[in-house]
């Protein structure tokens, strides 16, 4: 496209679908104990999407 | 919902519902300013009148770019639908653990929630037996769940340090019995690190969170031992070995802001330059009669560091030393489903804390508030129904996320800090959100910068 750049390679509308394991780590236990963010957390099946 | 903004000379676009993120022209950023759904095929007429300075098949060109993506469902694309949304936490696993290993502390930091170490309570040690009633209790309330965490916090962990050594070995064992895979980390202000603590916590612990504020004088201002003397130099060079000898699993340096570094950028930077390249820093939550406290008045001041974070950040990538700053981490591709970006932290129902005594709290920042106790490791029924209420408040349930662009990246928040400011769980804090607003912008930034850089 000429005047749009899209940065991602798939949207997570596509990749959750049979998704929701739950076998991510909780968010708050990884750097961050008085605050919240779930945006920079691993999946765990990051390939079966 | 389409959140679009300008920084760095970068014209973005997210698309809430689906996250795709939109680098745009000039000319498909304006256009994109008079577009509401649902799209016609059709370019509007309208758009010529509004952008008369470009000519018509521009504007048709880029609405017909911007007309391919909303079809594609990555514009003004609708939210998933994600059924019962306020579950029963009866069938809930409980699977990640924040064990109060320690509710002592040999240092006195100005900001702590844990009042100095001991939680508004007698000082106390975790015995040997409650810690391994824990594991027990873990392992026990995660079914259906393999991948299980326990952090060691306190006050801090490492006084308790013989209890830490036999608590991971027991698990280690009794894991197997159950099929299960334990992730120990801990939070440590690294005072008491030597040489066979660090090995022991480079060997057994998959991520390891090392408190320091930044700059020396930062630090010291707030981090102190009991006498009030600073802890800086003794911790860094005990951070900077443990670094080095670690050979698996994550890190993170990290420290909070208060009112009187709202220049945090120079303390993220301080501590790249001493040589991490892992770096969380946040801010301070004190009620705002606290001196230290981040008030509503204070966040211009604080966007701006934030700017200047983030061109700092671009300008090492581009000369080959980056370095990742935890709050401007985002992974486009591979992040989380949109069920883990529904339910945030998961405190109180797949998260919970454990004090020294056993007692079962939503998460760590729950523990001074008793009547959120949520039951005990050594029996008798959890309050199930306090859990639901936790389980049951998520960007779905949540009228102020559910209008929110950013919600997908944020979880919905902090419960704790949450009830610490208006005594409901379920009323964001405002502060946080515009942080986090502010932060995804970043962030978002910081990927379009790299992206051209790419190019």
């Amino acid at each position: 496209m000429k005047n749009v750049k899209t940065l991602n390679k798939s949207t997570y509308a596509k990749k959750s679908l049979g998704a929701g394991c739950g076998e991510c780590q909780a968010s708050c236990q990884s750097a961050c104990k008085t605050s919240c963010t779930v945006a920079n957390q691993k999946c765990e099946k990051p390939n079966k999407k | 919902m389409v959140h679009t903004f300008t920084q760095g000379g970068h014209r973005i676009a997210l698309d809430s519902a689906s996250g795709a993120v939109h680098v745009l022209s000039e000319l498909s950023y304006k256009i994109l300013q008079y577009l509401k759904p649902p799209l016609s095929p059709r370019c509007p007429t309208s758009l010529r009148y509004n952008l008369a300075m470009y000519s018509a098949d521009d504007i048709n060109e880029a609405y017909g770019e911007l007309y391919e993506l909303y079809t594609e469902g990555m514009l003004f694309s609708e939210d998933v639908k994600i059924p019962n949304t306020t579950p029963d936490a009866k069938y809930i696993p409980i699977k990640s653990m924040c064990l109060h290993i320690a509710h002592d502390c040999n240092m006195i930091c100005k900001y702590c929630f844990a009042d100095t170490g001991d939680f508004k309570r007698k000082r106390s040690l975790m015995s040997l037996e409650t810690a391994k009633k824990a594991i027990d209790f873990l392992l026990e309330k995660s079914a259906g769940i393999k991948n299980l965490e326990l952090d060691f916090f306190g006050g801090e962990p490492l006084l308790n340090f013989d209890v830490v050594r036999e608590t991971v070995k027991y698990g280690r064992e009794r894991e197997k019995e159950f099929g299960k895979n334990i992730r120990f980390t801990m939070t440590t202000n690294g005072t008491l690190l030597d040489d066979e603590k660090i090995d022991f916590i480079n060997e057994h612990m998959s991520n390891v969170v090392l408190s320091i504020d930044g700059r020396k004088e930062v630090n010291d201002r707030i981090r102190t031992y009991m006498d009030g003397s600073g802890t800086y130099d003794d911790i860094l060079p005990k951070y900077k070995k443990l670094v080095e000898k670690r050979t698996s699993g994550t890190y993170y340096v990290r420290g909070t802001y208060t009112r009187e570094n709202l220049d945090f950028a120079k303390d993220v930077i301080s501590l790249a330059d001493a040589g991490f390249d892992q770096i969380s820093v946040e801010p301070v939550v004190l009620p705002y009669s606290d001196p230290l406290s981040i008030r509503p008045e204070d966040l211009p001041r604080i966007f701006e560091e934030y700017d200047l974070l983030t061109e700092e950040m671009i300008k090492r990538y581009r000369e080959g030393n980056a370095f990742n700053f935890f709050h401007f981490m985002v992974d486009l591709d591979a992040g989380p489903c949109v069920y883990k970006r529904m339910k945030g932290c998961g405190s109180g129902s797949e998260y919970v804390a454990v004090t020294p005594e056993g007692d079962v709290y939503p998460c760590h920042q729950f523990v001074e508030h008793t009547d959120y106790k949520l039951g005990s490791i050594f029996g008798g029924e959890l309050d199930d129904a306090r859990r639901s209420e936790f389980a049951g408040c998520n960007i779905c349930t949540n009228p102020e996320c559910e209008k929110c662009w950013a919600k997908y990246f944020c979880g919905g928040g902090c419960a704790a800090n949450n009830y610490n400011f208006a005594k409901d769980i379920k009323v964001p804090y405002d502060i946080a959100c515009q942080l986090e607003r502010k932060r995804v912008e970043c962030a978002l930034t910081i990927k379009a910068a790299i992206a051209e850089m790419e190019e």
